[in-house]
């Protein structure tokens, strides 16, 4: 394995190099003296207050900061889960800004960032196949991009932070709403640090062809993370909305605390994939959460690869008749890796339905747990509700557990649930092996063919891209 | 030169309980050879044994190719040296595309020095030869688009093995019980398929229960195999008396052997 050291040069050029086959890829980091601004190490109301004050803001959202932090305070941290004993809210930084402002070209963007989202391949994949990117790095957006003709129709994609001053009553009729910082602890943390993130507003009945994607960069060490998400899809719109992260590898840990509120109106539909690959060192805490009005569709597509301790719940509130909600979620965790990971369907009205497919693999002693809620809530009456998840363990070292929760206070709902955990089928590594492929060859097929059912339902791109990472985990794995 | 696979005085054993009790036996390029025995007898440890299967362990003993021991390589390195296993029962592996998995299996086994990650056998030649394959084994072009054995039947299970075979032409091919749930038309194309296939680069081992595929590929040489040890040899004559007859006179004629495998059945191996 590749030492801190090798992975942390300051020479992106050779990092490659230095980092074996199979090792973390994007674990290079750039240069931080440059910065226009980095908050204090630690939290406390001054820093929450100057967060606001840098960014101007008006004086309701300093309020709902400041309450948030109290709100945070108060709230032990949970002790189900992941283990967070090992985090320290007092080493992080809460707000870090690399540039001076938002670019809408990338050869305006400041060299070593630009730099680092060519090696990540977002320019290129812009160009190719979508319709929009916002790059974060650190806590502000420094890149954002909208095709014209969108534009012209109306869409919206902006960081949140501009949101809030240029487009005030939209981003107040919905911020705060879907979760409020009362949710829990990393919502409250959340809410009284946000920077970034991405505001979407789709219009009615404007279809968005191509996927938006947000990219989100941590580079600092024990950089603390905080976007804030607003999607709004209008009636009968319709949006693919696609985030990716990733960090450099540190020996102490950062933190990624994000909030995403969705609202689907009347037949809408709105599609959110997560391709989540951060360092090994980064707690990832996420609150997640999509409400769906009548006859609209949300769908929660979450890869989780990378991150020492992700705790993430995806959450789809069916409010009115005819909503639907899928959840498909791949966990992937190796040494050192917790992966905690599931979904939530909660029906509000009758006749809604809805579905959750989670794999999990886990290998190298790593560990990965489905949790999920399905609830039907009283007078939700004819709801479908259905839950399928497998895990694979890969090895005797590595864990993998099932919670499942379900919640019925109505007698006329189709609940259906199964759980099946495969062992690694040595039976499997050795038929294929037979054949002539190495361990790695097969074991990479084998979880490859594993996932399938979740990964074709991906465009092409992100498939490709799932499985490269997913080949990338496994080359790590043996030798 | 054809090559040697030699198997001398091997002990195997699934946890506790020792299996192979002492094998010996030679496979050359272009033999035939027939394996028989009763159920349990140990026909099916002998051919993990061959490819490498980790739960078989080999307690004492050597298996070689052309006098280089073979014990310490993995499955994979061992298939690259010509090795090859028909599976009595092929396992599943959902999501991997028959087309997808065998173009690796191939590359590799053709290239033996191919490392991970680089090129493929060329999609177009590959694609070419595994539909005049399949064709010539009656194997409709679609289950190459399968998943693996994934809601396969039976026979079409073994009919899988048999086009892996063709596709990877070994130069020691193990076949347990590859004739077993196949109907009788399905017997007669792999049969007729296995005879294509063997000439003189390719060595045989047919495990089986059954006649019709040793009409067609009558061995030179039939083992017959008993708790755990190879107890005689002969040719193909010997294949039919047993087809005939049954195992009574085995017992009769190795005693030892057959308390043996009494005393097996009393105390199920516990693993
Ligand atoms: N993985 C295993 N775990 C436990 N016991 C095993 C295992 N493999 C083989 N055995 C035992 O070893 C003995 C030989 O089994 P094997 O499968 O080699 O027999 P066989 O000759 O192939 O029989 P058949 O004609 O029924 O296929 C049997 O008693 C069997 O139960
Ligand atoms: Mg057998």
């Amino acid at each position: 394995m590749a030492t801190t050291e090798a992975l942390n040069t300051e020479v992106p050029e050779n990092v490659n190099a230095e980092v074996s086959i199979g090792e973390y890829q994007f674990g290079f980091h750039d240069p931080t003296d440059e910065y226009p601004f980095m908050s204090q190490k630690g939290l406390n109301r001054e820093i929450v207050a100057q967060i606001s004050e840098m960014k101007g803001e008006p004086g309701w959202m300093r309020d709902f900061r400041l309450k948030s932090f109290e709100i945070f305070e108060s709230k032990p941290t949970p002790e189900w889960g992941g283990d967070l004993s090992g985090m320290d809210f007092q080493d992080i930084f809460y707000y870090v800004k690399a540039s001076d402002r938002q670019e809408k070209s990338w050869d305006d963007v400041p060299d070593d960032i630009r730099k680092t989202y060519d090696r990540l391949g977002i320019p290129e994949a812009e160009k190719k196949y979508l319709a929009g990117v916002k790059a974060q790095y650190e806590s502000e957006v420094v890149y954002g991009s909208l095709r014209e003709d969108l534009a012209a129709q109306g869409v919206l994609f902006t960081d949140t932070d501009s949101a809030l001053k240029d487009h005030p009553e939209l981003f107040k009729e919905y911020f705060g709403t879907i979760i409020p910082p009362s949710d829990n602890k990393f919502a409250a943390l959340n809410s009284a640090v946000w920077s970034g993130g991405s505001f979407i507003y789709v219009p009615p009945g404007v279809n968005i062809d191509f996927p938006l994607q947000a990219y989100f960069r941590i580079n600092t060490e024990n950089m603390g993370q905080f976007e804030r998400t607003l999607i709004i899809v209008d009636e009968g719109a319709n949006i693919h909305y696609v985030e990716g992260c990733t960090a450099p590898t540190y020996s102490s840990d950062s933190l990624h605390s994000a909030v995403v509120e969705i609202a689907v109106k009347r037949e809408g539909r709105c599609r959110y994939t997560t391709i989540q690959n951060w360092s090994n060192n980064v707690y990832n805490l996420v609150t997640k959460r999509a409400m769906v009005y009548a006859d609209g569709l949300m769908e929660w597509i979450d890869g989780n690869l990378g991150s020492k301790l992700t705790m993430k719940y995806p959450a789809i509130y069916l409010m009115e008749p005819g909503a639907r909600g899928e959840t498909l979620s791949i966990a992937f965790a190796s040494e050192g890796q917790h992966q905690d990971a599931g979904a939530k369907m909660v029906h509000c009205a009758p006749n809604t339905s809805s579905r959750i497919v989670s794999k999990s693999i886990s290998k190298d002693g790593g560990r990965s747990s489905y949790r999920g809620l399905a609830k039907v809530q009283k007078g939700a009456t004819n709801c479908k509700s259905n839950v399928v998840c497998d895990a694979l363990i890969l090895d005797p070292e590595s864990r993998s557990d099932t919670y499942p929760y379900i919640e019925v206070e109505e007698d006329d709902v189709a609940m259906e649930h199964e759980a099946s955990v495969s062992k690694i089928a040595e039976e499997q590594l050795l038929y294929l092996m037979s054949r002539g492929l190495t361990e790695v060859e097969a074991s990479a097929m084998i979880v490859t063919g594993f996932i399938e059912p979740l990964v074709k339902e991906l465009p092409m791109e992100y498939a490709v891209e799932m499985n490269r990472l997913i080949e990338l985990q496994m080359e790590g794995s043996v030798g | 030169m054809s090559s040697l696979l030699k198997i001398e005085n091997l002990h195997v054993s699934v946890g506790e309980t020792e299996i192979l009790k002492g094998v010996n036996l030679e496979l050359r390029q272009g033999e035939v050879h027939a394996l028989m025995g009763p159920n349990g007898s140990g026909k099916s440890t002998l051919a993990y044994a061959l490819v490498g299967h980790p739960k078989y362990e080999i307690t004492k003993g050597s298996i070689s190719i052309d006098g280089k021991d073979i014990i310490e390589l993995d499955p994979a390195e061992r298939a690259r040296l010509g090795m090859f296993l028909a599976f009595q029962y092929p396992v599943t592996i959902p999501g991997v595309k028959v087309a997808d998995f065998l173009r690796h299996a191939v590359s590799n086994v053709r290239n033996p020095d191919r490392k991970e990650g680089e090129e493929l056998m060329p999609m177009r030649d590959y694609r070419k030869e595994l539909r005049s394959t399949m064709q010539e084994l009656n194997i409709d072009a679609e289950f190459a688009r399968r998943y693996l054995n994934d809601g396969f039947s039976g026979g079409e299970k073994k009919r899988m093995e048999i086009l892996q075979l063709a596709m990877l032409k070994p130069k020691f091919a193990i076949l347990d019980e590859t004739d077993s749930g196949l109907d009788s038309d399905a017997v007669r194309v792999v049969s007729e398929g296995l005879k294509k296939l063997s000439g003189p680069h390719m060595g045989v081992l047919i495990i089986t229960h059954h006649e019709r595929l040793l009409e067609y590929n009558i061995p030179q040489y039939t083992h017959v195999m008993l708790a755990g040890r190879i107890v005689e040899t002969g040719d193909a004559e010997l294949a039919n008396e047993l087809h005939n007859n049954g195992y009574a006179g085995v017992r009769e004629r190795h005693p030892e052997a057959a308390a043996e495998e009494e005393a097996a059945k009393e105390e199920p191996a516990t693993v």
